[in-house]
């Protein structure tokens, strides 16, 4: 690809916040799996591969996985982030493959937050910045 | 139809038959056979209802009873007393959990409430391996600003300004440092970045570059640009493997980009990063070693000076800091020096990142606010000591370091301050340590590995720690003799004198911080023969290895 010039990084700060966005509408749910060396150490690609399990069994396609690294609580790895459009995001902490499943087919498929695997909602500078 | 008067659902989805409910369904078939109740009781084998974490599970109608996590043999008691006396067994009831309970914010939770992230802004947020999602939170923003707005000297003005300092452990002036490598002659100059993280129970750089791995090219552009070297090497121990191949990604989106490579967003400006894999030498984080290993030399360090601003690496003019600190630069340049100098205390400006490990309740990765002290970062941020056990000690610094025990809680994190108390600031590596934690055995623990670690190169760094190792060996096996800890003392005097290099000249310092604070415990191994925070008595080395086994195997 071309060389970027500094608008082009604009640009891309633009189209990927918009894209953020659950992709511009064309998703409905947004699941992160954090994956540092912590994360995979307790078992994260687990949780990762059930999620896709669980997805194409369910024949789901409004769902993007995404993975990212440590979120700093090591101890209570495995951790996922799951963001439904417009409900604040829900971190789960010592994740197992059947909670994933419980999470997937309950609050991803139907919506239903699962209290009892929770940490915490929202996102740490939502008001910091 | 046959009409059945009870219904036993099982549950068949992929997680309750991974966690037994084939097995459940046959005994459930095989006791109803055996109570001949096969003509009223259907078993039914259903699809995944979803709480797959209680499973196996078993839904009873007509009432819809619903069992959690069900064994083999639960079946008979199931069958007994609820199919045959009609009484639910409440013990494998589900209770639904409670939907008021309010879910806490990220940010209601002390543990994150309490920390202020500058360097780890984007964890857990953008995916490391996408370099789009890190232009999305500003990601290069700070290189754009640096290469078309600013002089070279006004980038080092704003660095000073800023009052960063070598997050390595040093704690020098970053800003300094990278004007005496732009003042220095020379046509050709190097950036180095030091992420050969090697403290026991440090793993901040690690996550930083798995997490981020772009925070800390922007940081190396920006100083290479100011500095005018055109080569840059990332200098990551081995033992990161995950941190190394994102490394590698990121070099390459970066340079696919433009954003590395000739011509860095068209300002003229060049500049090329390669990674050097560290072969495990904790010696190489030293910085003259870590240039000796690049050369592909023995790493061992040179004295300075020549320092390596001056003479660094290939005999050119070197600007090496640690992963932390060029995580930081890119948002220096974007909100300002002052801005960074505005959070934290007179000396330490910004915040810190450090690793929280040990017998701490919240195990992880931290980053405060300078000022803060230890004691809201234990208890506050990680929680509180496990088993309602009682603080001992906290350990900083690694094996450089010292440690702060319960009378130093309200020291602030503040290079001064901490080093007031006998500690360092160090590279951030901050273990916490219970009532059980035997303190003659944490010394010999990091003297062992200042012994084992030592380059050999000087005398003091080779000869001192072995003896010094010694002397607390025989102690923690019930031999130590009276004038033991005078010895110590007047040894570890010795080797800050006149060891070569930062490794060993503080090397005695975990053995000098847990006499100064406790000396009752040293003595009562020497004199009396036992450990009092392992309760043992008539102490040996069987004893003693026995006993610390499972803490060496942590380790």
């Amino acid at each position: 690809m071309a060389k970027l010039k500094i608008e082009d990084l604009k640009k891309i700060k633009d189209r990927v916040q918009m894209e953020d966005l659950f992709r511009s509408g064309a998703k409905r749910v947004r699941v992160t799996v954090h994956m540092g060396t912590c994360g995979i150490a307790s078992g994260a690609k687990e949780i990762l591969d059930t999620i896709m399990d669980e997805i194409d069994e369910n024949k789901v396609n409004d769902v993007v996985v995404a993975t990212s690294g440590c979120i700093g609580i090591c101890s209570r790895e495995p951790l996922a982030t799951v963001e439904v459009q417009d409900e604040d995001p829900i971190v789960y902490e010592y994740l197992t493959a059947n909670k994933t499943r419980q999470i997937f087919r309950r609050h991803i498929m139907n919506k239903e937050v699962q209290t009892e695997f929770v940490m915490a909602k929202g996102k740490e500078q939502d008001d910091r910045g | 139809m046959k009409v059945y008067r009870s219904h036993i659902l099982v549950c068949g989805g992929t997680a309750c038959r991974a966690s037994g409910s084939e097995d459940i369904q046959k005994a459930l078939v095989q006791e109803i056979a055996r109570r001949q109740l096969e003509d009223e009781v259907m078993v039914v084998e259903t699809g995944c209802n979803g709480f797959c974490a209680a499973g196996p599970i078993l839904v009873i109608y007509p009432d819809g009873t619903f069992y959690q996590k069900v064994t083999k043999a639960d079946i008979t008691e199931i069958v007994e007393e609820h199919i045959v006396k009609g009484r639910p067994v409440e013990r494998l009831m589900y209770v639904e959990p409670s939907t008021e309970e309010p879910i806490p914010h990220m940010n209601d939770i002390p543990f994150f409430g309490k920390q202020m992230p500058i360097v780890l802004k984007n964890r857990g947020l953008i995916d490391a391996e996408k370099i789009d999602e890190y232009i999305a939170r500003d990601g290069y923003m700070g290189v754009a600003k640096a290469l078309t707005e600013m002089t070279r000297d006004d980038i080092i003005e704003e660095m000073k300004k800023s009052g960063l300092r070598g997050r390595g452990g040093g704690g020098f002036p970053a800003g300094l440092k990278w004007s005496f490598a732009k003042a220095a002659k020379g046509d050709q100059k190097y950036i180095l970045c030091n992420a050969d993280e090697g403290d026991p129970g440090a793993f901040m750089d690690r996550s930083v570059l798995e997490g981020d791995p772009h925070s800390v090219l922007e940081g190396m552009i920006i100083a290479g640009y100011a500095i005018g070297a055109d080569h840059g090497v990332i200098y990551c121990r081995a033992e990161y493997p995950l941190a190394i191949r994102r490394l590698g990604i990121a070099i390459d989106q970066a340079k696919e980009y433009g954003l590395l490579g000739e011509d860095i967003l068209g300002s003229g400006y060049s500049l090329d990063i390669e990674v050097y894999q560290g072969a495990g030498a904790f010696v190489c984080g030293e910085e003259t070693a870590l240039m000796n290993s690049i050369e592909g030399n023995r790493g061992m360090p040179r004295p300075r000076p020549p320092f390596p601003a001056n003479k660094g690496l290939w005999g050119k003019p070197s600007v090496l800091n640690n992963v932390e600190t060029y995580a930081n630069v890119a948002q220096i340049i974007m909100k300002g020096g002052d801005w960074y100098a505005s959070i934290g205390t007179e000396r330490s400006k910004g915040t810190k990142v450090f690793a929280l490990t040990g017998t701490v309740n919240n195990v992880g990765l931290i980053e405060v606010p300078m000022g803060t002290s230890i004691g809201d970062i234990i208890f506050d941020i990680g929680g509180g000591i496990p088993d309602g056990k009682k603080f001992k000690a906290a350990q900083l610094g690694g094996p450089s370091g010292g440690c702060i025990p319960v009378e130093g809680l309200n020291t602030l994190t503040d290079y001064e301050e901490i080093t007031k108390m006998g500690a360092i600031m160090g590279s951030g590596g901050l273990i916490v340590m219970d009532e059980d934690t035997c303190m003659v055995d944490t010394a010999r623990f990091f003297m062992e590995f200042c012994q084992d670690e030592s380059c050999g190169k000087c005398t003091p760094g080779r000869e001192g720690t072995k003896r010094m190792l010694e002397i607390l060996q025989r102690i923690c096996w019930g031999k130590g003799r009276d004038g033991d800890i005078e010895l110590l003392e007047e040894m570890a005097g010795i080797i800050k004198d006149s060891a070569l290099c930062g490794l060993g000249q503080t090397a005695p310092n975990p053995v000098l911080s847990t006499i100064r604070y406790f000396r009752d415990e040293y003595e009562a191994h020497i004199y009396e023969k036992r450990c009092p925070a392992k309760g043992l008595s008539k102490l040996s080395k069987a004893k003693h290895k026995k006993i610390h086994a499972k803490k060496q195997a942590d380790v």
